[in-house]
């Protein structure tokens, strides 16, 4: 860029309001009210933008942000609700000499806490030395009795953690929380570090700035060399679509190449996990897990939980199973005992803790509730167990100082009936970064959260993070769910940095990727999303027919009309009610059949279907029957028919895209045979036919092969036995018999599988008849074949 | 007393249950000093494709077993000769309950029979307030009440009283009901009393724990039949101080552990010490049915 002589600082514009509060520290500028070095090149390349500028670019992040599908769920009293992720494009800068700091204190954390858990699930000393208290201990419900006295194969309890960190007044960084029990996070970082890279483009490719991806691939590897067999696959073992997180679980299983699991995907057998899959049980030794602990297994853990699996515990004592984080290592996120961290470390390590914590004192010791008793106007009160952030509204905490005004006396009572429950915690002034808000920058409060991997050679620090930002001046705003947004963090060098990317180091031989195994229920959802997109298709086309012929001057109770809407209704799609609702319905059930398998098609593909799905019912509300509903339903059916084209034209023709595949086809096919039953009949009233050739897009085709009205026989021809036309049956089972025969196990020392065979048969049987031979009773008894069929399916694969 | 203990326990499943996993928790436990269990043999029916023993963390012994194929029923019987021999109960050296706080402070263990274990809420015993008030009004701690009333003395007082206000009724409450329902209606089984005084006893500071056991089917002549012998018994144990130790409590029965209590075993609350645990993958409805008999035996 030439460089022009400036008499002024050009950021001044931007930064004219930019006031940050006295007495808290500021990441922008100095106390002097300077620009620190290393935020300087950056802000004078962002003062150089237009306001035109700048809001182009913020909308190609939130742009990417959308078409990757993230959101964040908002909580409210009638339910949640998919909100836009909010993003703050100005990053977080810190310089890479004070991030070396940082990164030494979290690096000696964490092994602290690995020592931690390792006494309390084994000998104890930290008790009985009274550096912990027994009874804190005792009364946590994240320490898990099963699971005291066993040692994790991998020989540590903690492999991936994250820490909460935030500036104080005087400058200096101080821990607020330690997260191991399935920190989240990591995920959303990447994708803001993504959505920021293209805000700022130009500047982020030559900037000194840290990349993510050696971060990533290191910790893979790290948990690929714990596999007891290298050819079994690492699992994240989510709680499910339900979670909040699942979102980044789909995201980070995609991007680490692990295999996304629930409980119910996994058996135990003799001692070993196992993954159910669609050829048979296949082990696994380890396990990322994304659910609390106590969830994990009912049998011996948390005996409501329906989310995990029935012996896991029993097979990480037998030695072969790795559990990452270790089941139990939540109890380190108690918040009491931030208290006793600096005299743990002193015990255990000889030395201070680098990285303090903020000052807590626990209510279960005389000395200390009198000492919270004393100062409570000055902190927060919180719960003693409790693991959310102290500012953080979700975790019940509230100021000391309105809480003694407004309990009164109760305060008094409450410290001495239930002081264990309860901890006190200076209240935490956080440092501001800034924050575009109206075209400028305002500083808002900042909290960090920093993530850890451990690698054979130590743990290995993500040279980035989560940076989570107030919604107001108020660090008590910080919380997503009240307005709060969340913001990259960049590590700035003053030397170029190297490029990282996920691919292996180019030492390594080539080795081509093995095809993932399939999990029963994964095959399960992509079978039924095929058949749940393929249902919705074929009433749509049908409903449009049936509003042509309205709008073309039908009376609703014309014969032909009477008929079709009595077939309409028995498949699913009747007419007379409200579209919006027909539809809706099957259009939530592939959505749902979807959602459980995100991982597994791309990005597009799902965007694609989540678009259509919440368009259907914009789309369809209050449309008049006719003409208006017709070009409702074109819009629907180029919308699905973008999905379907993206699923032609670009998955995988994995063993997942063949079970997506039959379940489309055999959809199709049993829906033809029906509406042929029902429209080719001889006693159908007259238009009958052109109806049914309508609703089955053969219109066209039928005109060229025939030039001649439809009869019944050039229907069914066209319909049912037509080889090369994809609307008919004979096309469908053919692909149907296809892909079964490239599934496992078609195939045995030449002899073919039952539901080969028996796809096989029904392919067969239709392509050596001819329309005079195929009447409404043998397309009546193909369409059971057809449910027999899918039943096989099952039986075979599925369960 | 020598005793020979046997239970039937059938769990029917409708459908029947593709496979399982359970942990079984039946056999009387080996107590030194207090109970001898000579002999004990558990069958399982169908046999089962894993079984393996282990101790739990409260040294209970469990056996967890495995099916993979598909069963409508399952029965899981014990068999045993115990050798039970209660000391006499000795002068109650317990502290005042003012006095109880401190001896649980200075106590530095994380060991199964500590009290650090017992003292906090529990999977299935809430602190709900309703217990609080019922324990501080029943347990000798409301006005006018001698200051130096010892935790024993309160642990029976508090045993008496729900023995009081409680109506045992077998048809009242399933082993999923929860003690505040169990209370507020005042109607229950040896459970729900047991879960309600443990309750009761945490709620003002006394760490309580669940028993779980046999008791003898006929009472020695001239006794009364004690009531939960058909089934398994479950009853309380308290901590009563560093001296006195763990002291046991039958609120059904309104008596302290005696000869005829066997025990199975030691947990927080039901939960930890349940005959079968297990969850099944399939849908349907379970139903369980047990029998019971403890017979003296003839030295």
């Amino acid at each position: 860029m030439p460089a022009t002589p400036q008499l002024t600082d050009p950021a001044e514009p931007l930064l004219e309001n930019y006031r940050p509060l006295p007495g808290v520290s500021d990441e922008l500028l100095d106390a002097n009210g300077q620009v620190r070095p290393v935020w300087r090149d950056f802000i004078d390349y962002f003062a150089r933008m237009g306001p035109q500028e700048v809001a182009e670019r913020f909308a190609r992040g939130d742009q990417y942000l959308r078409d990757a599908g993230v959101f964040f769920r908002q909580y409210g009293q009638s339910g949640s609700t998919e909100r836009a992720w909010p993003l703050n494009h100005v990053p977080v800068l810190i310089h890479d000499s004070e991030w070396k700091t940082i990164c030494e204190g979290l690096i000696q954390r964490a092994d602290l806490l690995d020592a931690v858990a390792a006494d309390l699930y084994g000998e104890n000393h930290l008790v009985a030395q009274g550096h912990l208290p027994a009874s804190l201990v005792g009364m946590s419900p994240e320490w898990l009795r099963p699971m005291v006295g066993i040692k994790p194969r991998s020989g540590h309890y903690l492999h991936f953690m994250a820490f909460e960190i935030g500036r104080g007044p005087g400058g200096q960084w101080w821990v607020l929380g330690d997260r191991v029990q399935a920190p989240s996070g990591a995920g959303f970082a990447l994708e803001n570090r993504v959505a920021t890279a293209r805000v700022f483009a130009d500047y982020y490719a030559d900037a000194n700035i840290r990349r993510l991806a050696g971060f990533f691939r290191s910790f893979k590897e790290s948990l690929e060399g714990l596999r007891s067999d290298e050819t079994s696959p690492v699992g994240i073992l989510t709680p499910g679509r339900l979670n909040d997180t699942y979102f980044e679980h789909a995201y980070i299983a995609r991007y680490l190449g692990f295999m996304l699991l629930e409980g119910e995907d996994l058996t135990v057998e003799n001692g070993e996990v196992m993954v159910r899959t669609i050829t048979g049980l296949r082990p696994v030794s380890v396990l990322w897990r994304r659910i609390d602990a106590a969830y994990a297994d009912p049998l011996e853990l948390d005996e409501t939980s329906r989310l995990g699996t029935p012996g896991l515990v029993q097979s990480v004592r037998q030695g072969n199973l790795d559990v990452v984080n270790a089941l139990g290592a939540g109890v380190l996120e108690t918040r009491a005992f931030l208290a006793f961290m600096p005299r743990i470390c002193q015990a255990l390590r000889g030395e201070p803790l680098k990285l303090p914590n903020i000052a807590t004192w626990w209510c279960g010791q005389t000395p200390e509730r009198e000492y919270v008793r004393a100062n409570a106007a000055n902190m927060m009160l919180s719960s003693a167990l409790s693991t959310h952030m102290p500012f953080d509204a979700a975790g019940g905490a509230v100021p000391g100082s309105r809480f003694r005004t407004e309990a009164g006396a109760a305060f008094d009572h409450v410290l001495d009936t239930e002081g264990p429950m309860l901890v006190g915690q200076e209240t935490v002034t956080l440092s501001t970064t800034p924050a575009h808000i109206d075209g400028q920058l305002v500083p808002r409060p900042m909290s960090l959260r920093v993530f850890l991997a451990r690698t054979p050679n130590g743990w290995e620090v993500m040279p980035g993070g989560y940076a989570r930002i107030g919604g107001s001046k108020d660090a008590g705003a910080i919380a997503m769910q009240r307005g709060g947004s969340v913001a990259d963090m960049w590590v700035v060098s003053d030397k170029p940095v190297p490029v990282e990317t996920m691919l292996p180091s180019p030492a390594s031989p080539y080795v081509r990727a093995q095809l993932a195994v399939l999990p029963t229920r994964a095959a399960d959802n992509l079978y039924w999303m095929g058949r749940y997109v393929e249902r919705a298709e074929g009433m749509m086309r049908l409903m449009r027919a049936w509003h042509t012929r309205l709008a073309e001057t039908e009376h609703p109770q014309s014969s032909l009309l009477t008929h079709a809407g009595t077939a309409l209704e028995l498949m699913g799609a009747d007419p007379t009610l409200p579209a919006a609702d027909v539809l809706g319905g099957v259009l939530a059930s592939a959505m749902t059949s979807a959602s459980q398998v995100r991982d597994r098609f791309s990005v597009d593909g799902w965007t694609a279907l989540n678009d259509l799905s919440t368009r259907a019912g914009e789309t369809l509300a209050n449309v008049a029957p006719g003409d208006p509903m017709v070009r409702a339903l074109n819009v629907l059916l180029r919308k699905i028919t973008g999905f379907t084209g993206l699923v032609d034209d670009n998955m995988y023709r994995s063993t997942a895209w063949r079970f997506l595949s039959i379940g489309r086809s055999l959809e199709r096919a049993m829906a033809m045979a029906s509406q042929l039953a029902w429209f080719a009949e001889p006693g159908a009233p007259d238009g009958s036919l052109d109806f049914v050739v309508e609703a089955g897009d053969s219109a066209q085709s039928h005109r060229r092969l025939f030039a001649v009205t439809a009869s019944r026989n050039t229907v069914v021809d066209i319909l049912a036995c037509d080889a090369l036309n994809p609307r008919s049956m004979l096309f469908q089972l053919g692909e149907i018999k296809d892909h079964v025969n490239f599934l496992p196990g078609a195939q045995a020392h030449g002899h073919m599988s039952g539901l080969a065979r028996a796809a096989l048969s029904l392919h067969a049987g239709l392509a050596v008849r001819t329309p005079e031979l195929l009447d409404a009773v043998d397309l009546l008894q193909m369409r059971s074949e057809l449910a027999a069929l899918s039943d096989l399916l099952t039986a075979t694969y599925l369960r | 007393m020598l005793y020979d203990i046997s239970m039937r326990l059938v769990a029917s499943y409708d459908p029947p249950a593709n496979d399982g996993r359970y942990v079984v928790c039946m056999a009387p436990a080996d107590l030194p000093g207090r109970q001898r269990a000579i002999t004990s043999l558990l069958t399982v029916d169908p046999r089962p494709i894993e079984r393996s023993d282990r101790t739990d963390f409260f040294g209970n012994a469990v056996v967890e077993v495995a099916f993979k194929s598909a069963h409508a029923e399952i029965a899981f019987a014990i068999r045993s000769r115990v050798d039970r021999t209660m000391p006499p109960a000795g002068p109650d050296i317990s502290p005042p309950l003012s006095q109880l706080a401190e001896d649980i402070a200075v106590n530095r263990s994380l060991a199964p029979s500590s009290p650090h274990h017992f003292l906090a809420a529990s999977p299935r015993v809430r602190l709900a307030p309703e217990f609080l008030d019922y324990a501080r009004l029943n347990a000798g701690l409301g006005e006018g009440v001698a200051p130096g009333v010892t935790v024993r003395a309160i642990v029976e007082a508090l045993g008496a009283a729900i023995h009081r206000d409680m109506t045992y009724d077998v048809g009242a409450t399933s082993v999923d009901t929860r003690p505040e329902e169990a209370f507020a209606a005042r109607h229950g089984v040896c459970q729900d009393y047991s879960h309600i005084m443990i309750a009761g006893l945490r709620s003002i500071g006394i760490p309580a724990g669940y028993v779980s056991g046999f008791l003898r089917t006929l009472p020695p002549p001239g006794q009364p039949r004690l009531e939960g012998a058909d089934a398994m018994h479950a009853w309380v144990r308290a901590w009563c101080g560093a001296s006195a130790g763990w002291w046991e409590y039958d609120p059904t029965n309104a008596v302290p552990a005696g000869d005829s209590h066997i025990v199975v075993a030691y947990g927080r609350d039901y939960g930890d010490v349940a005959p079968v645990r297990g969850v099944l993958r399939s849908s349907g409805t379970q139903d369980t049915k047990d029998a019971v008999d403890v017979v003296p035996v003839d030295a």
